[in-house]
């Protein structure tokens, strides 16, 4: 069977797996964990550089911005105009217009902000830039950011780097229903079986960070999140079974002796 | 060079001493920034990195110079 294609602000991915770039414990470790993920999408952060170390290695000398897709975040940010600059600043560096926009509430559970990100989505888009917006799984707050021009919605499925999983399976098949855009799950994947399960609720695809970086084996963990969508996605569009509360034999009674 | 006759500036939080008329080019050159890895923010005004020899920095400049970090 031919997918349709994982398509965001028309342009195409192969993988469906999108690959944070955070928590490694070197950016060799990093590029390593990415190239074998099969991402063709990372997301970065915008920061000051370290003046005092003018040598020190640079994210970009390792993961090659012109062979992946750079997706500039706004971690850390807590109000629309600090997204917006950080963005801008972003743009900057080297023209960058597909962003990922996060906007937080609250530096413990770190969910979003959703009036501020909501806000920030409409100014955001005003000034041209393709926004992927990390949200919480409100069915209406999704909605909302869908009308003020969010170029995928990327609703959480536990608190950033929680490792706990989807936490509201409901919600999620409700946006999926009610979008057409592309819809990621973001924050709190904590295995391979996570990333299935998001695949199979119907999500074009999902956001990892933690769950790679910070597992035993980050290399194996990224081979297994990328056979992990792939087996999610075939198994969403194979049509599954219809639960049953009672048993059905596999094994047919004709014949029995 | 007297050091009276030097200007502070403040670049990624710090103070910094340069002589009058240094230009913004002059100071990334000083840092060993290399221009396409980076922003340059000058007083909170993100500046265009094709104009900056010409951009000759003041006293009490605030100059930002950011690049990309690993984040998720």
């Amino acid at each position: 069977m031919i997918d349709k294609k994982f398509k965001i602000a028309n342009k195409i991915f192969k993988s469906r797996l999108i690959v944070g770039t955070g928590k490694y414990k070197s950016f060799s470790e990093c590029a390593k964990a990415i190239k074998t993920s099969g991402a063709n999408i990372v997301t970065v952060a915008v920061r000051r550089v370290n003046i005092l170390d003018k040598n020190k290695a640079r994210l970009m000398d390792y993961i090659d911005p012109k062979k992946i897709t750079y997706l500039p975040n706004t971690a850390g940010c807590f109000t629309a105009e600090d997204a917006i600059r950080t963005l801008r600043l972003a743009r900057e560096i080297g023209g960058w217009k597909l962003v990922k926009l996060e906007v937080l509430g609250d530096k413990k559970n770190l969910f979003p902000e959703m009036i501020e990100t909501l806000r920030s989505t409409e100014l955001l888009t005003k000034e041209g830039f393709k926004v992927m917006v990390y949200c919480n799984d409100d069915p209406l707050m999704a909605k909302r950011l869908e009308n003020a021009g969010a170029v995928a919605i990327m609703p959480l499925a536990a608190p950033i780097g929680s490792g706990l999983g989807i936490q509201n399976k409901v919600n999620i098949r409700i946006i999926r229903k009610q979008t057409k855009l592309p819809l990621i799950i973001d924050a709190g994947l904590g295995q391979a079986s996570d990333a299935s399960i998001a695949m199979e609720l119907g999500c074009d695809g999902i956001l990892v960070n933690t769950a790679i970086a910070k597992a035993k084996n980050p290399i194996l963990m990224a081979e297994a999140m990328k056979f992990a969508v792939i087996s999610g996605r075939k198994s969403f569009l194979s049509g599954r079974i219809k639960p049953n509360l009672f048993g059905s034999a596999s094994t047919t009674n004709k014949g029995v002796i | 060079m007297n050091i009276k006759n030097k200007i502070k500036i403040t670049v990624n939080g710090k103070q910094m001493q340069i002589i009058p008329k240094f230009s913004l080019k002059s100071l990334i050159i000083k840092l060993k920034m290399p221009l396409n890895k980076i922003a340059i923010e000058l007083n909170k005004k993100i500046i265009d990195k094709r104009k900056i020899a010409k951009i000759q920095l003041k006293k009490g400049d605030k100059i930002e110079i950011v690049h990309f970090i690993g984040g998720g």
